[in-house]
């Protein structure tokens, strides 16, 4: 048995490890089994990497720093990671969970980016397949750092969600794509002679990476948002493989391959519900054919009604039926904890209650699962939208929670509204709906929604989470039998 | 054009009384239906339209003048309610009617436009508006308007009700001290509106419900009203064989005939739905008949097109040389005056919702308005039918509406989605076959140490693929998160190159394995919190 032998079976080890984990995570009952044999895989791969390190430093002592240089260095790394990622991680609400993710992207791209100039300076005798590897591997590194830093400032509304437009957007994109392949054909002609040039040449590809990572991604607009956060999930995963294939790494390779094709067929899966074409959200900056729509500028405006808190709660009690479709609004006013105790107290009156959820409700796919499990709302009462779409008809109350793009009857009626042909939740169907709102501005799409207007919907405006609580508080007490 | 100007109020002055809206008593033979229900009329008055409601209008429909009176309505006779401004009908008014209408009035009511243009053409002479209640477009919006989807709603209804007024035998099973009777076997013909309303009537009065439309997208449907979607031997066809559509097409016709005959000679009751655009498409032929068990029921809905069965002799009941009972009625929704009334009177008081904006009882006809011009087939002295085709959205999944028009002629159906499951099928193979070849040349073209990394990446991405692709919806977020902790391997490469003599690379691989050891820890814990909270009710 040698070293490298050794190190070669944990790598495998490892990566079927991860694949476990990402089957596991398909399931609600296997998905804590899948996340734990994640975490086994990962400590196995890090334990081969840091004996294979070490082992390197011991073995190699004229190319490398001394032992206890490289294991200070590993223990140092991993001491910083521990000490700032575990407190983000115990410390995070779930509703910022989108622009957690988000920034955890960044920086698989940023490391990507920088294995990969390493590997330039570093590795030598690779040939042409090596250089371009390098370039690649930078470029997918580069764009995805600055596109998830994009989305996460886009997300943590510390830029403007609306779409960037730039005047030929589409030729600025091929222009960067082209120079890029110029300097990469380049960087294969000047090859390892000429190292000062070829790093220049390096640095200025990641340049571009950026550059189109962050047009791209400024490009689309806030509601097309999940898709883009699961997009740069599949992007980083790219990264991490081509970082394998220039370290000549099996595990990096696997599990990149492993995280970059699953990211795109949850993309994928996303983009179905949405109605989006796949392939323009490959190439980024969909979601507006250069006519941004002007924020409530068309549209049905007209008369809405309003509810009081004691009218919502006197309908709820009377009602047979509940649905409740939640949304972004929930996530912001934390309203998910009141609205389980609304659920509980609505269901020990023997109302049945369920939760219907868009795919894209929230600002990354599953948004409003995570919340409802975070205040213990069973998982078998939450529906997504094919499941319950044809029960409104027969439902008594609509509650719509902070949910407005994905409501909005313009999707089906009206086929120049921006958001037209993306599947909604008919809760209009419904006997009666109620919409928490804290005004009458409209969603992140820029859309003005129609179903406000409409004689069966009733708006109660105000804090989500103060009205819902108001509503527990006005419940008629006594149970129904 | 005539779009603006119309745009008006009928009545130039703005401060005339509200317009006067007639209910007037249905003057064809045998019709129980009224146009307005007292409660309808509520809501009309809440509008702001005076209601005038000929004595004795909804007799047959059980609602007497009182309730239209305590409603709000002025009961007065036929003069008044014809001479109104607004005239509301159920079926198209004779000539003697159209007669006592003023010039100008607005006529709502179901006209049959595409085969009547002279009654059209009659109506555009007389200056009066035509609004028909049967051409309203058929998107999500004007479904509240939409009187065919009533009407099919009811007649699918009252389909089960005469079948089971003339099977001789119980539609639930039972078992007794007497011993057993089995359930009726149901068998329905198209899956529209009247199909997807007799299928649900039959299985909750206990009947096994088996049900076949040429639209395969719609079994979900069937399935979902608890009825057994029968599946076409033909569908199974037309995969296999690409290219010869049109021969296929009359074997798929055969074939539809044979699994007509089976289902047919099984059932106790079949219920047949096929009418497209008011002509009733041949479904079961006097064989299939003959082939049926005796005191079996056939109920044709679309008898007023002609019948999908060939024997079928429209508003009769008639029975069969073998025992069979074929029930042609053609006024099965008036045979439920009372409900069906009610429902159409509330498509009338979605329209007038729609036409008055101010709920000041002054109808608009608005022609900019897709579904007002759609149903407008006469105005201001011009034929306006037919309407422009309406624009429906891309993509949008129109609600399943197809009324008393469930299934379109089987066998072009089945050649045309033969035809285009081939051409799928053809481009993808060619799509895929120089995908492969692609990456066979480019493989070949590489270095030996690069084609085995390239093995071990394909095939990872496969796996990716497949393992991710039955993930359940709510389990999206934790799975990002954990797939991004697992791109924090990109540490692997990190950890490497952080013994490296050259100092720059040093520091780099340094703050790269600092950033992607952040990413594994966050990335876990994360996934681990999260996941945490996921709990099935106990």
């Amino acid at each position: 048995m040698t070293i490298i032998g050794l190190i070669q079976g944990l790598y495998i080890v490892a990566g079927i490890m991860f694949i476990l984990s990402l089957a596991g995570l398909s399931k609600q009952t296997t998905a804590r089994g899948g996340n734990i044999v994640g975490i086994i895989g990962m400590g196995l791969a890090l334990l081969a990497t840091v004996g294979y390190s070490i082992y390197q430093s011991a073995e190699f002592p004229d190319d490398r720093q001394p032992v206890w240089l490289t294991a200070v260095l590993i223990v140092a790394v991993l001491a910083i990671g521990a000490a700032v990622g575990t407190p983000i991680a115990r410390r995070v609400e779930m509703t910022q969970m989108p622009e957690l993710i988000a920034a955890f992207h960044s920086f698989v791209g940023l490391a990507a980016v920088l294995v990969g100039i390493n590997s330039y300076i570093a590795d030598h005798g690779g040939g042409a397949v090596h250089l371009v590897e390098v370039a690649l591997g930078v470029l997918i590194g580069a764009y995805t750092f600055t596109g998830s830093v994009v989305a996460y400032l886009k997300l943590s509304a510390k830029m403007s969600s609306a779409p960037l437009v730039l005047p030929g957007r589409n030729a600025l994109n091929i222009g960067a794509f082209v120079v890029f392949l110029a300097l990469m054909f380049w960087l294969v002609a000047v090859g390892e002679e000429n190292q000062t040039l070829g790093v220049v040449l390096v640095v200025a590809m990641t340049v571009i990476g950026f550059a189109l990572g962050w047009h791209m991604v400024a490009a689309i607009g806030g509601g097309d948002m999940p898709v883009v956060v699961s997009m740069l999930n599949s992007y980083s995963g790219w990264a991490a493989a081509a970082a394998g294939f220039l370290l000549g790494n099996n595990l990096l390779l696997i599990t990149g391959a492993l995280v970059g094709s699953s990211g795109a067929i949850l993309s994928y899966i996303m983009c179905r519900a949405m109605n989006r074409s796949f392939i323009s959200v490959i190439l980024g900056g969909f979601g507006s054919d250069g006519t941004a729509p002007a924020p409530g500028a068309d549209g049905p405006e007209g008369e809405y009604t309003e509810i009081t808190v004691d009218g919502a709660a006197e309908a709820l009690a009377t009602a047979k039926s509940v649905i409740i479709t939640p949304g972004y609004g929930m996530a912001v006013a934390k309203a998910q904890y009141p609205v389980a105790e609304l659920t509980q107290r609505l269901r020990a009156r023997g109302i049945t209650v369920r939760f219907g959820v868009h795919p894209v409700a929230g600002r990354l796919p599953g948004h409003m699962n995570v919340l409802l499990a975070e205040a213990k709302v069973p998982y078998d009462i939450v529906l997504e939208m094919d499941e319950i779409n044809d029960d409104f008809a027969g439902t008594d109350v609509v509650l719509v929670i902070g949910a407005n793009d994905t409501v909005n009857p313009a999707a089906n009626d009206d086929p120049t509204s921006p958001i037209a042909g993306m599947p909604v939740l008919e809760v209009w169907n419904a006997r009666q709906v109620i919409v928490f709102k804290r005004s009458m501005a409209t969603g992140y799409a820029g859309v003005q929604n129609p179903l406000f207007f409409k004689e069966n919907t009733d708006m109660l405006f105000g804090d989500a989470k103060t009205q819902v609580e108001a509503i527990v508080a006005a419940l008629p007490v006594g149970q129904k039998v | 054009m005539t779009s603006v100007a119309s745009a008006k109020p009928l009545e130039a002055d703005k401060t005339a009384h509200p317009m006067t809206l007639g209910v007037p008593a249905e003057t064809k033979k045998g019709e129980r239906l009224v146009a307005a229900s007292p409660k309808t009329v509520g809501q009309l008055v809440a509008l702001g339209y005076e209601v005038i409601v000929q004595s004795g209008a909804g007799q047959q429909a059980t609602f007497s003048d009182e309730d239209y009176a305590d409603a709000g309505a002025t009961i007065g006779d036929a003069k008044a309610a014809w001479g109104a401004d607004v005239v509301t009908a159920v079926n198209p008014p004779g000539t003697a009617q159209l007669a006592k209408m003023r010039k100008g009035a607005v006529l709502i009511s179901m006209m049959s436009a595409p085969s009547s243009p002279d009654y059209i053409a009659d109506l555009a002479k007389r200056g009066v508006t035509g609004m028909a209640l049967d051409a309203v477009p058929r998107i999500s919006r004007a479904q509240s308007m939409d009187v065919l989807s009533t009407m099919s709603n009811v007649a699918g209804y009252r389909a089960v009700i005469e079948a089971a007024e003339n099977f001789g035998g119980m539609f639930t099973g039972q078992v007794t001290a007497a011993g057993k009777t089995p359930p009726a076997q149901v068998f329905v013909i198209g899956a529209g509106v009247a199909g997807l309303s007799a299928l649900g009537t039959a299985t909750s009065l206990g009947a096994e419900v088996r049900a076949f439309d040429v639209r395969p997208e719609v079994g979900e449907q069937i399935e979902s009203m608890g009825a057994t979607f029968v599946q076409a031997e033909a569908a199974q066809q037309e995969v296999s064989a690409d290219g010869y559509a049109k021969e296929l097409s009359k074997e798929q016709e055969e074939l539809t005939a044979a699994m007509y005959a089976e289902e047919t000679a099984k059932a106790d009751v079949v219920i047949t739905t096929a009418l497209v655009r008011g002509k009733a498409v041949r479904t079961i032929s006097a064989e299939m008949v003959a082939g049926m068990k005796p005191g079996s029921v056939i109920v044709d809905l679309a008898a007023v097109g002609g019948g999908n069965c060939e024997l079928t002799v429209p508003g009769e009941r008639i029975v069969t040389d073998n025992g069979v009972i074929i029930v042609g009625y053609t006024d099965l929704t008036s045979r439920m005056p009372q409900h069906t009334s009610q429902l159409f009177g509330t498509n009338i008081v979605n329209v007038m919702k729609l036409m008055t904006p101010e709920k000041d009882g002054q109808a608009v006809v608005n022609l900019e308005d897709e579904v007002v011009r759609g149903m407008t087939v006469a105005h201001a002295g011009e034929v306006l039918w037919p309407p422009p085709p309406v624009k429906v959205s891309a993509g949008s999944d129109a609600p399943p509406a197809a009324p008393t028009t469930p299934a379109i002629d089987p066998a072009e159906k089945a050649r045309l989605d033969a035809q285009a499951a081939a051409k799928k099928a053809t481009r993808r193979m060619v799509t895929s076959a120089v995908a492969a070849v692609l990456v066979v040349l480019a493989v070949s073209f590489s270095p030996l140490s690069f084609v085995s990394y390239f093995t071990i990446f394909a095939l990872a991405v496969v796996v990716g693929f497949y393992v991710i692709s039955g993930v359940s919806h709510s389990l999206h977020t934790p799975l990002m998160a954990q797939t991004n902790a697992i791109s924090g391997i990109i540490l692997v490469g990190a950890l490497l190159q952080l013994g490296s003599t050259n100092i720059a690379v040093l520091v780099m691989s340094f703050v790269a394995a600092a950033i992607a050891s952040i990413n594994i820890f966050g990335g876990f814990l994360v996934s681990y919190r999260m996941l945490g909270m996921f709990r099935k009710e106990a």
